[in-house]
């Protein structure tokens, strides 16, 4: 199948088809047509009138329309305003923003030029991971080579408009995505969040108003304006309009970045462009918007993929991580991974977010463990619901949505789980049992000899057997046995 | 407040130096902690009572910073620093009994160095390599689409 058939290329457009180091070839492909543009026209509320007629909605995870961001902090007068770039990209398994600064930095400087035009900021920063070096030293170079050609600096194209950028750098903490934790760490402090509002378009950077999207909200800018509105929001569905960037992996075939429209189907993703599951195993399940996302199952495959949708099933479309799971996946070991990723970030400033997410952590752990009752899954999901009530910013509000979704829709699972002390994946290795068929064996002491822990015991050339106790399940005789005698249960 | 510092005078000279580029301006602390763990590899008690004092805020205050962010460290790296990636894609591609190899092999656990300097663990998220997951990074060199067996020889590579 055409990996590229139902692809359309928006915010990637010029991503591997320019030399992100050489601003003249950003320029042929009508680079810094957009600014100047609009810059000539001269007028902040018209162009915020396009990019609201656009219907663009935010990239980074929460899906508000950019024209109406835009419109807020532009009304709040003040003597200085700041135009901020989320290029913290927190979510493990994703990488979208990291590949448009690498292939196209100069689409999402001349859209923050856009940006400060119409909102009236004279400065931009770029909040980027320490961790992405390649993407640093393309955003350096594409600055400088702006300023050399009057994209950035003072009276810009001849205009009145003053506007240049600075780089900050996160430090590893996913918790700084969020806005106002990410102005914090700006401010040289630790990145935690405070309470909304006042929101960043109100009191932001340094006190300033300011506005903060993200790396893949302004790569689509300056086509917004160079193709028009009209065209932009020709594509998509009703609310959500334009393409959207997905990471695909796990296991799949076609591992990596596509950009799709809004409106196409998981099934279309997952197994025309993604050609499907590996190693022709039954697909599972799909998880997307990463931690704070959640699991989905066959009976969406023909949703159309947009915000609300998402959200409506259970899941939320992120920043667009896209995790495709075979039937070899254990759905509570999943929920497992995600929570720990919570655990581990969580900025521990309040206590639902910090301790209630401990707690649920630990309750999985007893279910992965076969330990776990039925009364621990009512547990886990009225906890669930009093952390997404009461956490103070959306990482502890969305944390538990792993858990909710799986529980959700994979009832049976986690049931087996707690009553049966069964991995139906067998996954979990606290219910996995080896067995040693005494008929089978030989007794050729391959397994005694190979087992860490002394747990088989028996004569030469008689039947050996596991003592359950000692056993830590590495499944070393397993691989040893040649007489097939050992069995998992 | 007077500092103690025991630490190589030219560590001292080069912090004082890193300070001054920022103007000594407390809101650049982040900036000037990368560029010191840059240059001395991690940020030792003493470099940060140096950075205090030269910041005019509290000890405190830059402990506080450096505890936050995972990007900073207080405990030398080892020689070939290995991270293994437990993104989401590479868990579910079995990461996880790669880095368990790794522990096992080495006798350390994640954030930890070896004895004798030369290998330290961490684990981290993704590093935008999903399709070659599992991933791991020695110093720059990646590593991809790992078994728990190929741990081994790769130990032996840098022994
Ligand atoms: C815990 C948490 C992490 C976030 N991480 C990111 C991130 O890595 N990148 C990003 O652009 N937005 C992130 N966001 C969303 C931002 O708070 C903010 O909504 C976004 O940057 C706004 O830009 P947009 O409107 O263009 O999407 C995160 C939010 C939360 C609550
Ligand atoms: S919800 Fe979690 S991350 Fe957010 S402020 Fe509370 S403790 Fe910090
Ligand atoms: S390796 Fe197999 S045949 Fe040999 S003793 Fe063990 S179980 Fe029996
Ligand atoms: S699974 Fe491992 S610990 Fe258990 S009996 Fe076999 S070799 Fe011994
Ligand atoms: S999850 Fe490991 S490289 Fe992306």
């Amino acid at each position: 199948m055409d990996v590229n058939k139902k692809q359309l290329r928006i915010a990637l457009r010029n991503c591997g088809f320019i030399d992100p180091e050489n601003i003249d070839q950003y320029i042929v492909r009508d680079g810094y047509m957009a600014l100047a543009n609009v810059l000539m026209q001269n007028n902040p509320q018209a162009a915020i009138e396009v990019v609201k007629k656009s219907g663009l909605r935010g990239r980074g995870g929460g899906g508000f329309p950019t024209g109406l961001k835009w419109e807020l902090a532009s009304k709040n007068p003040s003597d200085q305003k700041y135009m901020i770039c989320n290029a913290d990209e927190g979510d493990p398994g994703a990488f979208m923003d990291r590949s448009i600064l690498e292939g196209d930095p100069h689409s999402v400087i001349e859209a923050m030029a856009i940006g400060g035009f119409c909102i009236g900021a004279t400065k931009g920063l770029i909040y980027i991971r320490a961790e992405y070096p390649l993407a640093i030293k393309r955003l350096e170079i594409a600055i400088a080579q702006a300023r050399e050609y009057g994209f950035l600096g003072q009276k810009i194209l001849g205009s009145d408009f003053d506007f240049d950028l600075e780089l900050r750098y996160g430090a590893g903490a996913f918790v700084c995505g969020e806005e106002t934790a990410l102005i914090h760490s700006m401010e040289g402090m630790r990145g935690e969040p405070t309470f909304k509002p006042p929101f960043p378009a109100q009191e932001g950077y340094l006190k300033k108003p300011s506005n903060v999207n993200n790396v893949e909200t302004f790569a689509n800018i300056p086509v917004i304006f160079n193709k028009g509105w009209e065209w932009f929001s020709s594509i998509g569905t009703e609310k959500s309009k334009g393409t959207k960037v997905f990471a695909l992996a796990g296991q799949i075939n076609n591992v990596g970045l596509i950009e799709v429209p809004m409106g196409i189907t998981l099934r279309e993703v997952i197994f025309e462009i993604g050609g499907g599951i590996k190693g022709g195993k039954q697909f599972k399940a799909v998880q997307t918007g990463g931690p704070s996302g959640g699991c989905l199952t066959e009976a969406f495959l023909d949703t159309p993929i947009d915000y609300d949708n998402l959200i409506a099933a259970g899941s939320m479309m992120g920043s667009g991580g896209m995790i495709v799971m075979d039937e070899t996946s254990c759905m509570p070991a999943v929920a497992r991974f995600y929570l720990d990723f919570t655990v581990e970030e969580s900025c521990g400033k309040c206590t639902p977010c910090r301790i209630g997410n401990k707690r649920l952590c630990e309750i999985l752990d007893k279910i992965i463990e076969g330990k776990g009752t039925m009364d621990d899954l009512t547990i886990l999901k009225n906890l669930s619901q009093v952390i997404k009530d009461t956490a103070l910013c959306g990482l502890g509000q969305t944390s538990p949505n792993p858990i909710l979704s799986t529980i959700d829709h994979f009832w049976d699972e986690y049931v087996a789980h707690v009553t049966n002390k069964k991995c139906p994946a067998g996954q979990c290795k606290s219910m996995k049992q080896y067995i040693i068929d005494a008929e089978q064996c030989i007794g050729c002491t391959a397994c005694a000899r190979a087992c860490p822990v002394g747990a088989i015991k028996g004569e030469k050339k008689n039947p050996h057997s596991i003592n359950q106790d000692l056993c830590i399940k590495c499944g070393a005789c397993y691989e040893k046995c040649k007489f097939n005698a050992i069995s998992i249960i | 407040m007077p500092v103690k510092i025991k630490m190589k005078q030219d560590h001292i000279d080069k912090i004082k130096e890193i300070c001054k580029k920022f103007n000594n301006d407390g809101g650049e602390l982040i900036n000037v902690l990368h560029q010191t763990q840059h240059f001395i590899g991690y940020l030792p008690a003493e470099a940060q009572e140096l950075i205090a004092s030269e910041l005019n805020v509290s000890v405190a205050h830059v402990y506080g910073v450096v505890s936050f962010y995972s990007f900073f460290t207080m405990t030398p790296k080892g020689e070939y620093p290995i991270s293994v990636c437990m993104g989401t894609a590479c868990y579910v591609r079995g990461a996880e009994r790669v880095l368990d190899e790794f522990k096992r092999l080495l006798n350390i656990n994640v954030g930890e160095t070896t004895a004798d300097g030369k290998f330290s663990l961490t684990a981290l998220r993704c590093i935008g390599a999903c399709g070659l997951a599992p991933v791991i990074t020695i110093g720059e060199k990646v590593y991809g689409r790992l078994a728990p067996d190929d741990v081994k020889g790769i130990i032996e590579e840098y022994k």
